[in-house]
């Protein structure tokens, strides 16, 4: 049986069901990968500086939070986004 | 939902909460805990004040020592520490709302639902307006905040556009979407755990997962502490760079 006989087959309610779990998902991971790779980059080069210039910590560190906040808030509405999806 | 024959509660239960009449629910009697845990702690800190702080007295100056030097004078500067009383206020309220997330019997983020962090970052909103309006005056501080320096004329109306939409509605949107989507995904997380754990909790094969369940659990449990902590911070933190925005203008 090929795989269109079997998407025929389906129950309608049940194939969105599904297709929005999968939608759902899509939406978050996809959200999650600029910023993973962006909270990346603002931590890594945080601690270089912090090991460089250790008198200058508490400043980097303030700025880091500041940067890893609005690099996640990107993340954050790919995660409210999947909520509101609905089937 | 049924997942390896394991059954979850279904979703709607983390998003509806029963009224326990006259408007009062969970979330509500968590906000009333936590205003009354903010004013409990400056009040039994200020009535007996001693030259050698200890105890609770010891809890509050410490932590207004931490508002001031690593939030306000990082952010807006000396001339800022005018508003120590609203962040450390903001800091605290925000923290005890967030920290019945793990204490056992309650368990539930009040700031994972949205009415809260929206009143509070149009709060935000509303401070920054009021003060860069009173500070700079209304054009010179609609002008400062949105044609930054040094930008070529020909995209100066695409970028003063972008920066009259963060500051109009960009700022206070995210501001209040990050406190709430980061509560509710750490309450999210523990619930699922909880209930896998509850759910393999019986004399099958796959009890062999359970610990390792429970490690996790417990790990996540240690995290969100620091979570509550760090969303109180940097939503403090943000509100303490808007209004330095507001009171000095970039040149």
């Amino acid at each position: 049986m090929s795989a269109l006989q079997l998407l025929a087959e389906q129950d309608p309610g049940e194939l969105v069901q599904g297709l929005t779990a999968v939608g759902r998902g899509i939406v978050y991971g996809g959200a999650a990968i600029g910023p993973g790779i962006g909270i990346g980059l603002v931590v890594g080069n945080a601690i270089t500086a912090m090991a460089r210039q250790p008198e200058s910590a508490g400043v980097v560190r303030t700025t880091m939070f500041l940067g890893i906040a609005f690099t996640e808030a990107l993340a954050l509405f790919g995660f409210v986004l999947a909520f509101i999806i609905s089937g | 939902m049924n997942v390896l024959a394991l059954e979850f509660p279904p979703i709607d239960h983390l998003t509806r909460w029963p009224d326990l009449g006259g408007g009062l629910n969970k979330v509500a009697l968590v906000y009333l805990f936590a205003m009354a845990a903010t004013l409990a702690l400056f009040l039994i800190a200020g009535s007996k004040k001693q030259m050698v702080p200890r105890g609770i007295q010891n809890i509050a100056e410490s932590s207004v020592d931490f508002v001031r030097n690593s939030i306000i004078m990082q952010t807006i500067g000396p001339d800022g520490l005018g508003y120590l009383p609203l962040l450390a206020t903001m800091f605290f309220f925000i923290f005890f709302s967030n920290i019945t997330e793990i204490i056992p019997g309650v368990q539930f983020p009040a700031n994972a639902r949205f009415g809260i962090p929206v009143v509070l970052a149009l709060l935000v909103w509303a401070i920054y307006w009021i003060v860069g309006f009173i500070k700079q005056g209304p054009v010179h501080y609609l002008k400062n905040a949105t044609v930054p320096p040094g930008v070529p004329k020909a995209i100066l109306p695409l970028v003063a556009f972008i920066e009259l939409l963060q500051i109009l509605i960009v700022r206070p949107f995210s501001q209040a979407v990050r406190l709430f989507a980061n509560m509710l995904a750490g309450h999210l997380i523990l619930v699922t755990f909880s209930v896998l754990c509850a759910a393999l909790w019986v004399v099958q094969w796959y009890v062999v997962i359970l610990p390792f369940s429970f490690a996790l659990l417990v790990f996540l449990t240690a995290f969100e502490i620091l979570v509550s902590f760090l969303q109180a911070f940097i939503f403090t933190i943000l509100t303490a760079v808007y209004i330095g925005s507001s009171l000095h203008p970039d040149h």
